[in-house]
């Protein structure tokens, strides 16, 4: 089981938490991207196996969303950020 | 029938004496017991029937690991279909059944299939039972397999589950982890020590060594109370099944023979900065023909069952090993009054053979047993040489009722493996043993491969952080090393490796010859280590033989993957409190008392419990459903809307964020007005739709639907903090902290003269999508003038504790409450959509018809650029239309489809809301059509089931078209 | 090396015994690795294993190899809940799933190798009204895409399971139901190991332990792969590795709307015979059938999070045994006996993808998330299809990676409401 490190709150446990999914950069303006470069941005994933870096929230707990750089083989969780502070890498 | 019971021997308390029952006649043992140890010692041998060739099974071992013993127990009412007797507690009252023999366990009708086994290899089901086909067959095998019966009717238990944090959880409290607690308690760390035997102690409960300078039973019993009074949680009865993720462990208390009359299992989730594992070592058998009597046991279960439970399970007594351990099996037996042979496949077996020599055990040293015989059961032993070719080679037949064997020890590294950690094979002791591991765990005893007490003892002090005295025990002399022997090398007769599934040393050779040569084909084709017992005895043997026959080394062949439970848990606990109605909380309106008051049907609509409808004395749903749709027209309605979502939204950009979250144009609201509005998904699939009102600049009021609003909530938190973080805007989901009543109709303004309000209730105050506030019968409120049935409407709304006061005003003056069903038609009649029943999740905005915003609004709001993709712009897509069945009474199920005519049905859409009119007085529907815009006026096909109808495709909105209504 | 299959019977069973079982001969060659190939599929579970023998079968194709990175069948293919159904919603998944479920009765005769196709029905329980008019929808769609399904009201379904929870207060009450009578269960080992024994047969190499590195590309078009048995050239490549697409794709140099979860399953003790459908549940996302060997196999939703990790978590597997043991109480004093995970592709629309990769040369078939087992036969034909003619079948031309550009997705969790 995973215990998260929110950056808001500390470790707690992974029921209290939602998995948001691997950050996508919107493209803008949309108006003026092609189909294609819509849909990669909506749908292709680069769901890597081992070192992922995530988007998470805290759903019960403060409710905040955070970056989350986690290994999808091992579940090891090496480090979480909140939004902006940029050092995990885009 | 040898059982007999030691006096003087033994950890049971003979004087509490249980009476049980095994198939059905009346037995006795002592409290202490097992159920397995009270069977031997009342001279039980036959236990069951094997599952493949019904052969005749008797206890094989005293732990976790016993293949055969399966039994369907019954105690205080309650079964367990499959109990696994050696870890049952003995309980006075118990009832204990063979699962397997009929129509008695001594004469089993299907025992020929035993003279069948050359017909029936491992597999043999792939490669038969095709002509005419499988199903021919099938009932008659799935009767044949299974272990007990299940009980049909629900188990009402209740279960729990637990959660805790420790600084250390010990698993294993035998030597190593009784050391490993004490030094980590020592060291001022918080201790969890958890063992899945009643007592802790573990090997020292069978064993005659001495720890500083105490019997080892008593060391082990007075370091428990020295726990015990330092503050550490002990558990026994427990066992740790699962060793998840970032140290987290699943325990298991079994808490079926509690005192206390609460009888269920009990799950633990445990985080532990450490783990010590402490688990032990399973002992293997050696192989030999014709090992899987009832008789044939491991060496340490006869060892056990004499010194924790006093029973001498055999008189006389033939062993066979290939290292030392079995001798301390024999030289106990001896001294306990039994007779004693060891065949020993080491040609030279050592000082501790000689030991056993000269304390009158007959020792044949490079031998083994060829053959075993008897009468459902053991009447004698062939021994010959270990390199025996043929049955034919043995040179004595010896008399004896038990044969026990020992082919070395198997460290338990189950939560090791599970916890991700990496094997080794370790060619000295024949055993896979932990190599590198990925979680902060200490490794402790027999697990580790330590083999002497000293050792163990001292592994366990080390892991435990070594504060303290470390525990002194006196040096055993060195063993004499175990030679690697996995089987009998005799060709014709059956040798068994699996006991329960029946998986034979032939049955690897045929897995081998065909190809499933990986240890996974291996276990899958010939089910070795798929039983019940989880090849705790078997797999390492099965694997050596496929590593032996393919000529491959043991770590070329590999080991399996250790899955989670070590042994089987109860599901029952796993669930735990998530049942009924905690499985998924329903809610509750603030003025439930009034609805029950009311008579309300009340049924859960997306998560929340509302009224349906309110049937009067001697009405049908569907009657009171119809009255109510029509006096709401005629009369007047009052509806409970609290479960509508009330999200607020404020700051200074909540205008501007709101715009590129929602569909419609929400910037240019203005104050006190309301817009009814879209939220799509990026995808620009419609996700919820709702009333959007605007309290001040910089303050909304959004309602999305009942089921959506944590959605909602969710993804306005996501959009804000993710793309426009800089916005000055928050959230705050107020749901619960109002009571919302709607009421509707004709007299609505008659009864709205009743309240007592501070709020201008004018038209010219309060039009049409408006909203204001202020206070009613002296309570904070608000009113919203919008409508879900087409008629004048009021929504007002209260502090969530006045919501019944306000039920009942309303109610007495006299309008007519409505639930969902009948709004249903309400809504329906205007061709409101319903999310979620009127669109699904390929529904986009212009499929609705509300295609405006796309073209008008200039903001880049969310799931715009999806509307413009191909798909969505594709003229085909189905559209919201109406739809009137031909036949005025007739109305079609929700569900029906629309299809094209002609030979080639093909689907054009669905209907998504039907129902009778009592205004319109007849049937309507909505659905989803083809380009259904493009066709108003055309009749269109129904199918229903293989049934056909036809309607007319229409605008759909059926009721007051003008919208007249709304304002009158 | 074609033809000489040993046929199995019960005749030969007899004939074997007496023989003392020795002259039984291997399943499947265990050929030396070539180097070159006019085909290489990558991915030995079912449908890597179904394609190789298609395209030796189907489509006349001599130099066949399959290669797989552990052992043939090992990873969804054994870890799934061996349902098979095709009561899809959208005609081009009707169509798709049908043809694989006609494929599977056939199976067994076809292969010579009893796969257990179990056709004991497949029922899905719906809860609530609502639950029963999306069925019904979802009914009359299959009828229309001539898929046999019957919608029952609570009597109906309570007399085909009589075990479900019929209590007044069940949190989830029986309001009814529909079911596929050929839908059902069949034994999923046995259909690798049946296919990879027709493949094996009809000269196709099956190289276990061998694990792709990489592509070799001769400029935009993919000619062959790099291994860790060395590089193999092939006239034409496949790849067919569920939870791993995502990173052979990477390795070509595209992305996929494809995310790798953990979807975890598990069995009781065996019982003796207690449950003779597949009984699905709408709310809680339930799914149970008893095997033959009588173990309850069950399951329900995907762990929270991506994972490539076989294994899974204490939460999901609560939620799944409570999902289970709401709908069907008695099962609570029993015990689990095993728990597993199988990494599985979900694929945003929860359809498969089947065709053209954007690496010329490279045909995928990847994307069945949860349900690819009842699909195995028709994954293998399809991409067989597209590997040996360069075109689509017109069964898989709907699932064409394009559909999400275009937006034409083939959403199914979306159109019926029904968990995979």
């Amino acid at each position: 089981m995973l215990n998260i490190p929110c950056p808001h709150c500390g470790p707690r446990s992974e029921y209290e938490f939602q998995f948001g999914g691997e950050p996508a950069t919107r493209p803008i303006p949309a108006s003026e991207v092609s189909d294609a470069q819509w849909s990669d941005y909506l749908y292709a994933r680069t769901n890597i196996k081992g070192r992922n870096r995530e988007l998470w929230c805290h759903s019960g707990g403060c409710g905040q969303w955070f970056l989350m750089e986690r290994d999808t083989v091992t579940h090891e969780i090496f480090r979480t950020e909140t939004i902006g502070s940029g050092t995990i890498g885009a | 029938m040898t059982g007999t019971r030691i006096p003087a021997i033994g950890l049971i308390d003979r004087g509490q004496k249980l009476s049980f029952r095994w198939q059905g006649e009346t037995l006795t043992g002592f409290a202490g017991d097992t159920l397995a140890s009270a069977l031997l010692a009342n001279g039980v041998r036959v236990v069951g029937r094997s599952f493949k060739y019904h052969r005749p099974r008797g206890i094989f071992a005293a732990g976790a690991e016993e293949p055969n013993a399966i039994l369907d127990v019954w105690h205080n009412s309650q079964n367990d279909p499959n109990a696994r007797a050696t870890l049952v507690p003995l309980q006075d009252g118990m009832s204990a059944r063979a699962i397997s023999g009929w129509p008695s366990l001594n004469f089993d009708a299907f025992q020929g299939l035993d003279l069948l086994h050359r017909f029936l290899p491992a597999g043999f089901y792939y490669k038969t039972f095709m002509a005419p086909d499988w199903h021919r067959y099938e009932p008659n095998i799935r009767r044949m397999a299974g272990l007990g019966t299940a009980q049909k009717t629900p188990d009402t238990r209740h279960y729990e589950t637990r959660h805790a944090q420790v600084d250390v959880l010990v698993i294993g409290a035998g030597p190593a982890g009784l050391a490993a607690a004490r030094a980590a308690a020592a060291g001022g760390r918080s201790v969890m020590l958890v063992d899945e035997n009643p007592q802790f102690g573990g090997s020292l409960l069978w064993g005659d060594a001495t720890i500083n300078g105490q019997i080892g039973t008593a060391w082990a019993r007075d370091t428990t109370a020295s726990l015990a009074a330092s503050g550490a949680q002990l558990l026994p009865n427990t066992t740790a099944f699962a060793y998840y993720d970032q140290n987290t462990i699943g325990l298991m208390e079994h808490r079926s023979h509690a005192a206390s009359g609460w009888a269920e299992d009990r799950l633990w989730s445990v985080l532990a900065a450490e783990v010590v594992l402490a688990t032990g070592a399973i002992e293997r058998p050696l192989v030999f023909p014709n090992n899987d009597r009832p008789g044939v046991m491991l060496a340490s279960a006869v060892l056990r069952y004499l010194r924790q439970y006093g029973v001498l399970v055999g008189k006389s007594v033939v062993l066979t090993t290939n290292n030392d351990s079995a001798y301390e099996t024999a030289t106990a037996l001896l001294a306990a009054g039994g007779q004693v042979a060891v065949a020993d496949v080491r040609a030279e077996p050592g000082p501790v053979a000689n030991a056993a020599q000269a304390a009158g055990a007959r020792v044949y040293a490079g031998s083994v047993v060829l053959n075993t015989g008897g009468l459902g059961g053991i009447a004698w032993a062939d021994i010959g040489p270990a390199d025996a070719t043929s049955q034919r080679n043995a040179t004595s037949r010896i008399g004896c009722d038990i044969v026990a064997s020992s082919g070395g020890w198997t460290p338990v590294v189950h939560l090791f493996s599970q916890s991700g950690g990496k094997l080794r094979w370790d060619e000295t002791l024949s055993a896979f043993l932990p190599n590198t591991g990925r979680q902060a765990h200490q490794l402790a005893g027999s697990m580790a491969g330590w083999q002497s007490l000293a050792e163990c003892l001292a592994s366990g002090h080390k892991a435990g952080g070594s504060h303290g005295e470390a525990p002194v025990t006196a040096i055993a002399r060195l063993p004499t090393p175990l030679q690697p022997y996995w089987h009998v090398p005799i060709t014709g007769a059956r040798q068994w490796l699996d006991l329960q599934n029946d998986v034979t040393v032939k049955d690897v050779g045929l897995a081998a010859r065909e190809n499933f040569q990986s240890v996974e084909h291996l276990k899958r084709y010939t089910t070795l280590g798929m039983a019940t017992d989880q090849g705790k005895t078997s797999n390492v043997n099965g694997l050596a033989v496929m590593a032996e026959l393919t000529g491959r080394t043991i770590p070329e062949t590999g080991t399996t993957t250790f899955r989670m439970p070590y042994t089987p848990v109860s599901l029952g606990a796993m669930a735990g409190m998530r049942h009924g109605d905690l499985y998924a909380p329903k809610r509750q309106l603030p003025a439930q008392s009034e609805h029950d008051a009311a008579g309300a049907l009340m049924r859960e609509y997306g998560g929340w419990m509302r009224p349906a409808c309110y049937p009067l004395p001697g009405e049908t749903e569907a009657q009171a459903v119809q009255r109510e749709a029509r006096l709401v027209r005629t009369n007047g309605g009052l509806f409970d809307g609290s479960s509508l979502g009330k999200i607020e939204v404020f700051g200074a950009d909540a205008a501007k964020f709101l715009n590129l979250i929602y569909y419609n144009e929400v910037a240019n609201l203005k104050p006190g007005r309301l817009r009814y509005v879209l939220l799509l998904r990026e995808t620009g699939i419609i996700y919820d739709d709702g009333v959007i009102a605007r309290v001040a600049e910089d303050r909304y009021l959004l309602s999305p639907s009942s089921s959506h609003t944590a959605g909602v909530l969710a993804m306005l938190e996501l959009w804000h903090q993710t793309e426009y973080p800089s916005m000055d805007v928050a959230f705050h989901d107020v749901t619960a902290a109002w009571a919302t009543i709607a009421i509707c109709g004709p007299r609505v303004r008659d009864i709205l003269a009743t309240l007592a309000t501070d709020i201008d209730l004018s038209d010219a105050a309060l039009p049409h999508m408006a909203m204001a506030h202020g206070r009613i019968m002296g309570i904070q409120a608000r009113v919203a003038r919008v409508s879900f049935t087409g008629e004048r409407s009021y929504e007002i709304s209260v502090t969530a504790g006045h919501g019944a006061a306000l039920w009942r005003h309303l109610l007495a003056q006299g309008p007519t409450p409505y639930g969902i069903e009948s709004l249903s038609i309400l809504r329906g009649e205007k061709g409101y959509i319903l999310i979620g029943t009127d669109t699904d999740g390929l529904t986009m905005p212009d499929d609705l018809g509300m295609s405006g915003p796309l073209r008008a609004k200039k903001v880049d709001f969310v799931g715009k650029r999806s509307l413009t993709t191909p798909d969505g712009a594709r003229p085909d897509r189905r559209q919201f239309v109406g739809l009137l069945p031909e036949q005025p009474g007739f109305v079609p199920m929700v569900g029906t489809h629309a299809i094209t005519d002609g030979p080639t049905r093909r689907s054009l859409g669905w209907i998504t809301t039907a129902a009778h009119s009592p205004t319109l007085g007849r049937s309507f529907a909505l659905g989803m059509i083809e380009g259904g815009r493009a066709h108003m006026g055309e009749t269109v096909t129904l199918f229903d089931r293989g049934k056909t109808s036809r309607a007319t495709i229409c605008s759909p909105v059926f009721h007051d078209v003008e919208g007249a209504k709304l304002h009158g | 090396m074609t033809g000489s299959m040993m046929h199995y019977s019960g005749w030969q069973l007899v004939k074997q015994g007496l023989a003392g079982n020795n002259g039984w001969k291997p399943a499947w060659r265990t050929p030396d690795l070539q180097r070159s190939y006019d085909a290489v599929v990558v991915g030995g579970g079912g449908h890597g294993l179904a394609a190789g023998y298609y395209l030796a079968k189907v489509h006349g194709l001599k130099r066949v190899a399959v290669i797989e990175r552990g052992w043939i069948g090992g990873g969804n293919t054994g870890r799934n809940t061996t349902i098979v159904r095709s009561n899809y919603f959208f005609p081009e998944s009707a169509a798709m799933y049908d043809f694989a479920l006609r494929l599977y009765e056939g199976l067994s005769r076809e292969l010579n190798y009893n796969i257990m196709l179990s056709q004991r029905g497949v029922l899905n329980i719906a809860h609530t009204e609502h639950d029963m008019e999306l069925m019904c929808r979802s009914v009359n769609a299959m009828l229309l895409n001539g898929i046999d399904v019957e919608l029952l009201d609570a009597k109906q379904v309570i007399g085909e399971v009589p075990l479900l929870n019929t209590s007044p207060d069940a949190r989830y009450p029986i309001h009814g139901g529909f079911v596929q009578r050929r839908g059902g269960v069949a034994r999923h080992d046995a259909v690798a190991w049946a296919y990879a024994r027709g493949a094996s047969d009809l000269g196709v190499d099956i190289i276990q332990n061998c694990e792709v590195k990489g592509w070799i590309k001769d400029g935009e078009h993919v000619v062959g792969v790099e291994t860790t048995l060395g590089p193999i050239s092939a006239g034409v490549c496949g790849m067919s590795v569920a939870g791993h697409s995502g990173v052979l794709a990477e390795m070509a140099g595209f992305r996929l709307p494809i995310t790798s979860y953990a979807l975890q399953a598990m069995v009781s003790e065996p019982l003796k015979p207690i449950l003779d459908t597949v009984v699905m549940s709408t709310a809680t996302g339930a799914y149970v059938s008893q095997s033959d060997k009588g173990e309850l196999v069950f399951g329900a939703g995907l762990d929270m999070y991506p994972s490539y990790a076989q294994r899974g978590n204490l939460p999901v597997q609560q939620n799944i045994i409570a999902a289970m043991l709401e709908i069907l109480p008695a099962f609570r004093r029993l015990k689990m006996l095993r728990q597993w995970a199988g990494v599985v592709d979900v694929c945003w629309d929860y359809s498969p993808i089947i065709g053209p990769s954007p690496a010329a040369n490279l045909y995928m078939n990847c994307g069945w998330g949860t349900g690819g087992f009842k699909a195995t036969p028709v994954g293998g034909w399809l991409l067989a299809h597209n590997m040996a003619t360069g075109k689509h079948h017109e069964l898989s031309e709907p699932f064409d990676l394009a559909r999400f550009t275009s937006g034409r997705l083939v959403d199914e969790a979306a159109g019926a409401g029904i968990a995979h």
